[in-house]
């Protein structure tokens, strides 16, 4: 966490402890400090304060999106449209609603992972009730043509939803643009407290709650408000709004660095989805014939951390559904590894990953049958 | 470090002694998309923490699959007894993970195994020992280990007793100090052994067969025969292709065959040997002379044995010294 948000957070600790519900006055304060906290977060992406709706988390967010519709709209139809590479979330979401009976169309995505707008045109049907679609993936960096998307679903009238986790704070967000009607947000993506997200849910749509208790966040989301986490949030949000133009692009810079360093050291490797308009700070880079789970290892005992696939996939064998999705085989997905850098990363971490990684590849392609023959 | 007290204990000895260490656990088997011992790991992963060391684990849950469940439910429906514990070693644990090491740098590799290893000078060989704690002693299970797997082993525990790493564990105040021994095969756990073997291999649970004496006389029926092993005292014989099950006396044998045998003490068999020969897990183990007949290893025990069991392992002893070992073929 950036150290100004712990400050921010410390006095709803020692302080400001009230139940931000109770009409007391140590209530109401709580509950002023988490109303500026909303109005940050709504800033950030260009909302209105009331549209913003606290939640523990972006997978708490987009389960409430996807279901909070799906059951609001089943009158009007089972249909749901998708794409391939959405963050386990959405994905076994989808695949739950599935099971009870609703109709889903995964979109394939291109090598780049991009979605083709002309796929969802064609995919959308009178009983399509939501488009979910991701804004940037967390595993390769892809960034969706979400404004090309928004338009399709508002022409269509079908609500939209995307998975904003990842691009919240790493680029310009403005839900008006984006015609989406729904996007959810996490807060430790943006060095704000783990356990609270947000999900943006625009002025007047029909959303049936997954949470049913006291009838807080306007009877949106129930349930006690992690107060401090919030706040927590609203700060970083603030931060992160600020530092859009000067930090991201230095961050883009160090991931360039990064890639052309590890490019001019190490044979064999390539870039995953190089050519996708992509986040600043995500890379995802395959190296042949060395073994992921190895390298994964071995960077950390070199005090850097990295993971193959999504970070929850981590002890699994599954190959990473997305670089499954763009055409990658299950052993290139097995050794793709995933950097993300922020703003606190600098030009010494980045130059000491491009010394580090080398050795360790040359010793894992010693021990590999498929290297010696090339 | 499967998160049991031995394994704890090993990596708190190594880490006393001053060893630059990494705590690994193995991901071995999944049943209904769970980690069978996604507990134990949660375990592990407390006491690497405790203890300050770099934790990982490492899916090896295809080389397990191949090399250890498939060779079990195999090995049941030819009519012997499998020994999962010694291919896991063999193959999972001294093969793949040692690989797996030293693909993160690490040369060497410990485990809490109550075993010895040293290096005899005079031999020029790596010698695998029993444990001190003769009840705990694990070398039986160890005996495929090559020359270059035992250079690159520790047992930490092999000079200990059981009770000694209790203490041990308790003063440390480690949170796997009172758990208990695990005493399952792991991928079985809360089954009969027949009951995984019909539901790995998709067998029918009822594939019944003859029961009949050595004359070829039908006494009964049984429900199939990877439900009876050698041991049970009146199996004589189980013959697969038959899908029959030869009952009769309780047979007394002095000698037998090994297959895919393995050297440790010496460098190969050029005369018969004496030796004190183990031919299963809780057996004390018998005089005997094993030599070479017909290309073939074959064991000759002074006095006859009972229960001599296809598909149990037959380990040779000097002493604590495992001289080699095979797999008892008939």
């Amino acid at each position: 966490m950036r150290p100004e948000v712990v400050a921010a957070m410390m006095p709803v600790f020692t302080e400001h402890f009230g139940n931000a519900s109770s009409i007391h006055w140590f209530g109401q304060q709580a509950k002023a400090m988490m109303d500026d906290a909303r109005q940050q977060v709504a800033r950030l992406i260009n909302a209105e304060t009331a549209e913003v709706v606290f939640v523990s988390g972006g997978t708490e967010a987009d389960n409430l999106a996807i279901r909070g519709i799906a059951d609001s709209q089943r009158a009007k139809g089972r249909h749901i449209i998708t794409s391939r590479i959405e963050h386990h979330a959405v994905l076994h979401t989808c695949k739950d609603l599935e099971k009870q009976g609703y109709d889903v169309t995964w979109l394939p995505v291109s090598r780049d992972g991009l979605v083709d707008p002309e796929d969802l045109r064609k995919a959308i049907r009178p009983d399509t009730i939501l488009i979910t679609i991701m804004h940037a993936n967390n595993e390769i960096g892809t960034i969706q043509p979400l404004e090309e998307i928004g338009q399709i679903a508002e022409d269509a009238d079908v609500y939209f939803h995307s998975d904003g986790v990842q691009s919240t704070g790493k680029i310009p967000v403005d839900v008006r643009k984006l015609k989406v009607d729904l996007y959810s947000m996490s807060s430790h993506k943006i060095h704000g407290p783990k356990g609270v997200g947000a999900l943006f849910v625009r002025k007047g749509t029909i959303l049936k709650p997954t949470m049913t208790g006291g009838g807080h966040e306007r009877n949106r989301r129930s349930g006690t408000e992690n107060v401090a986490g919030i706040v927590g949030f609203g700060e970083a949000a603030r931060l992160a709004r600020e530092g859009l133009k000067t930090d991201m692009p230095r961050v883009a810079t160090l991931r360039d660095r990064l890639e052309a360093g590890l490019k001019s050291k190490i044979e064999f490797i390539h870039v995953n989805a190089r050519n996708a308009p992509r986040l600043p700070n995500t890379s995802n880079i395959m190296v042949d014939y060395a073994e992921g789970e190895g390298l994964v290892i071995s960077l950390d005992l070199k005090g850097v951390a990295v993971s193959t696939g999504s970070a929850c996939s981590s002890g699994s064998l599954e190959p990473s559904h997305v670089l499954t999705a763009i055409g990658k085989t299950p052993d290139e997905a097995h050794g793709s590894l995933r950097f993300s850098l922020s703003t606190m990363t600098t030009e010494e971490d980045v130059d000491y990953v491009v010394e580090t990684l080398p050795g360790i590849v040359e010793r894992l392609r010693e021990l590999s049958p498929y290297y010696k023959k090339v | 470090m499967s998160g049991g007290v031995d394994s704890s204990i090993a990596a708190v000895l190594l880490k006393e002694q001053g060893e630059e260490i990494v705590g690994l656990s193995m991901q071995l088997w999944k049943e209904n998309g769970r980690c069978c011992s996604l507990d134990d790991l949660w375990d592990a992963r407390r006491v690497a923490t405790q203890i300050g060391i770099p934790y990982y684990v490492l899916n090896l849950e295809k080389d397990f699959e191949n090399t250890v469940v498939r060779p079990f439910v195999e090995t049941y429906l030819h009519g012997e007894t499998p020994s999962p514990c010694i291919l896991c070693n063999n193959y999972v644990k001294f093969h793949h993970l040692v690989e797996k090491a030293a693909g993160i740098g690490a040369n060497r590799v410990a485990t809490g195994h109550y075993a010895r290893v040293k290096y005899d000078e005079a031999l020029g060989r790596w010698l695998l020992l029993r444990g001190r704690d003769r009840n705990k002693d694990q070398s039986y299970f160890l005996f495929g280990m090559t020359q270059d797997q035992l250079s690159k082993t520790i047992f930490p525990l092999g000079d200990l007793t059981k009770p000694e790493v209790r203490e041990i564990a308790r003063l440390r105040g480690l949170p796997t100090s009172e758990k208990p021994e695990s005493q399952e095969i792991c991928f079985v756990q809360g089954r009969s052994y027949a009951d995984f073997v019909e539901e790995y291999s998709g067998i029918e649970a009822n594939r019944s067969g003859d029961i009949v004496t050595e004359d070829g006389e039908v006494v009964g029926t049984h429900a199939g025969i990877h439900k009876y092993t050698g041991r049970p005292q009146y199996v004589v014989r189980i013959e697969p292709q038959l899908n029959r099950i030869v009952i009769g006396e309780d047979p007394q044998r002095t000698s037998f065959t090994v297959r895919d045998h393995n050297w440790i003490a010496i460098d190969k068999l050029t005369e018969p040997i004496r030796c004190d020969v183990q031919i299963r897990n809780r057996f004390e183990p018998k005089p005997a002379t094993v030599s070479l007949q017909n290309d073939e290893i074959a064991v000759e025990f002074d006095a006859p044995q009972r229960a001599i069991t296809p598909g149990q392992a037959a380990v040779f002893y000097w002493n604590d010294v495992v001289v080699g070992g095979g797999w008892i073929q008939r």
